[in-house]
């Protein structure tokens, strides 16, 4: 328990004394908020609807796809986690423990956002408190999740930012955080489901604001849960502890199937 | 007594690559062992095996009886390793290194290895910013701190300074005294000689010579080297034949002599230089040393 406690408060600190790490869980998102928040609300005024949900989603994407994988896998890479075995440091805790403690600053950046978006932009608060919180725990989860197995899989720190990018890009332009998903085209819709981004939206739309959305907000959560619980096993599994690792490209096909309760989601919902 | 290593018939291969291809030692409790080798050899496979870092393929390994690849929990009790590539993270505190590690092994935060390492002004300092060989003294203190019955040290004086490396030694002269085994694998030939009590030396994945020190260099070519250096160099202008000289080469401002008769060498280089009237700067003989055993050694398996 000790032990535990001791990585978590290492790992909590890391995310304030490590540069990147605090440039993409606070000032990013955070600065990103406001400008995103100022300007798209002066140009379109049905903005101030989502910014809310979107600038908490963003945090999310940007914290958890662009932030987390990054240290992970150039600490495997520098041989760190070799220290850390021979110390009988648990996979698990070496995974899950930096993916909650990016998940605590994270949800402080969220609350920062959900709380202040009212008061500068006149944006409407959540109308169901506990569908937000709900959906926020099953999307935060479902990103990280994500950044977790993209750390996992990639070669290197600059294949991470590849894989981050191809995830993030998407989602900012198609997931409905700056466009709503109703006047997207039906086939970039379609693909758009794909993204945990567009099922965070959707319920957090449809279940904590109390719009109406245009597939079933109940049906994205589901996606999400399934998303982050099969995003953390494949992560976990997969786990190498070195650089000299065997079957990369396995692994990454093995990888590759956290897409399935996604394809789900946009076949059936 | 019960070995604290034993390793069997051991073989790793990677792919189609024979990294260690079969081979057997055991190490005794308060001895240290040293795998001596060429880049590439096998050495920090075989270490890395034993560690429970990576499964062998074939043959026996045991650490006080543990099979490191099924029980890696208890083998984490008996061993402490210092690696030769690992780190920290760079954000990690030396003092935040002492509590994690520490914890993780059930124990409470040992300040002793800090101060004994030279470590315990640093305490407040991240990974990242101390030096090469204050990050090497800080992962052989981790490397101790569950008082391990079995030790293994790869390259542990890499990026050391001399008097760090003094206090290595010494150390492992303490720890051999409390009963501890130690791997030790090294390029350092002369650290090999002074601190290991039997050496193995590894060349493409086998051992191609194994014992004490002493008695491996006793097996090597048993011709003495004889090193003279002199004002006008005019030894190597001698028509005859040194005495009991098989060899004879120039290095480094010096002739050196390999001989089987020392007394007659020595003998006719002095009357050589007197008849040349030339003055003698320097004059070495020296019993082949581990080094050369080795460089021998892997000389004959590059040949072949």
């Amino acid at each position: 328990m000790m032990a535990l406690l001791h990585h978590a408060g290492f790992e909590l600190a890391s995310g304030l004394r490590n540069r990147a790490m605090l440039l993409l869980l606070y000032l990013f998102p955070l600065g990103f908020y406001l400008m995103a928040g100022s300007l798209m609300v002066a140009l379109n005024p049905g903005f101030r609807e989502t910014v809310v949900p979107a600038m908490v989603v963003f945090a999310l994407m940007a914290g958890c796809l662009l932030g987390l994988p990054d240290p992970i896998v150039t600490a495997r890479e520098a041989g760190i986690y070799r220290s850390f075995k021979i110390h009988g440091v648990p996979a698990v805790s070496i995974l899950l423990l930096p993916g909650a403690a990016t998940l605590l600053h994270l949800t402080v950046v969220s609350a920062i956002i959900t709380v202040t978006a009212p008061l500068l932009f006149g944006a409407p608060p959540p109308t169901h408190a506990g569908a937000y919180l709900l959906v926020y725990l099953a999307a935060a989860a479902a990103h990280a999740g994500l950044g977790l197995l993209i750390a996992v899989v990639s070669a290197s720190t600059r294949a991470t930012i590849l894989w981050g990018q191809l995830v993030f890009l998407p989602s900012v332009m198609l997931g409905g955080l700056m466009v709503p998903s109703e006047v997207i085209p039906d086939t970039l819709a379609m693909l758009a489901r794909l993204l945990p981004a567009t099922h965070a939206m959707n319920a957090m739309r449809g279940l904590a604001f109390g719009e109406t959305t245009a597939f079933s907000p109940v049906g994205s959560l589901a996606v999400l849960v399934t998303g982050a619980v099969l995003a953390v096993v494949l992560a976990v599994r997969l786990f190498q502890w070195d650089r000299h690792a065997e079957g990369r490209r396995v692994r990454a096909a093995w990888g590759a199937l956290v897409v399935l309760p996604y394809a789900a989601g946009a076949l059936f919902l | 007594m019960e070995p604290a290593i034993v390793v069997e018939g051991f073989r790793k291969t990677y792919g189609d690559v024979v990294a260690v291809d079969g081979i057997d030692f055991i190490v005794a409790p308060g001895e240290v062992f040293g795998l001596l080798g060429p880049n590439g050899a096998g050495k920090t496979t075989t270490l890395e095996c034993l560690e429970g870092l990576r499964f062998p393929t074939a043959g026996r390994l045991r650490v006080r009886g543990i099979d490191p690849a099924r029980e890696p929990r208890r083998l984490r009790d008996v061993t402490g390793v210092q690696l030769q590539t690992s780190g920290l993270p760079e954000t990690m505190r030396v003092d935040e290194a002492m509590r994690f590690f520490c914890a993780y092994h059930e124990r409470a935060p040992r300040w002793d290895l800090l101060e004994r390492f030279g470590l315990q002004e640093r305490r407040r300092i991240e990974y990242g910013t101390l030096s090469t060989g204050q990050q090497r003294r800080l992962a052989l203190a981790l490397a101790l701190v569950n008082d391990p019955p079995v030790v293994f040290l790869d390259e542990p004086t890499a990026g050391l300074d001399v008097a760090t490396r003094a206090e290595l030694h010494a150390l492992v002269s303490e720890l051999r005294e409390r009963g501890v085994a130690l791997v030790l694998a090294t390029h350092d030939m002369a650290e090999a000689e002074k601190l290991a009590d039997r050496v193995a030396i590894l060349l493409a994945g086998r051992i191609v010579a194994s014992g004490t020190p002493r008695a491996l260099t006793a097996a090597a070519s048993d011709l003495t080297r004889v090193s003279v250096r002199s004002e006008l160099e005019t030894l190597a202008t001698r028509s005859t034949p040194y005495p009991g000289v098989s060899r004879q080469l120039r290095n480094d401002g010096y002739d050196v002599f390999f001989t089987d008769a020392i007394g007659p060498t020595v003998a006719a280089i002095l009357r050589t230089l007197e008849e040349a009237s030339d003055p003698l700067i320097d004059l070495r003989v020296e019993r082949p040393s581990l080094e050369e055993r080795f460089l021998e050694l892997t000389s004959a398996g590059a040949a072949a």
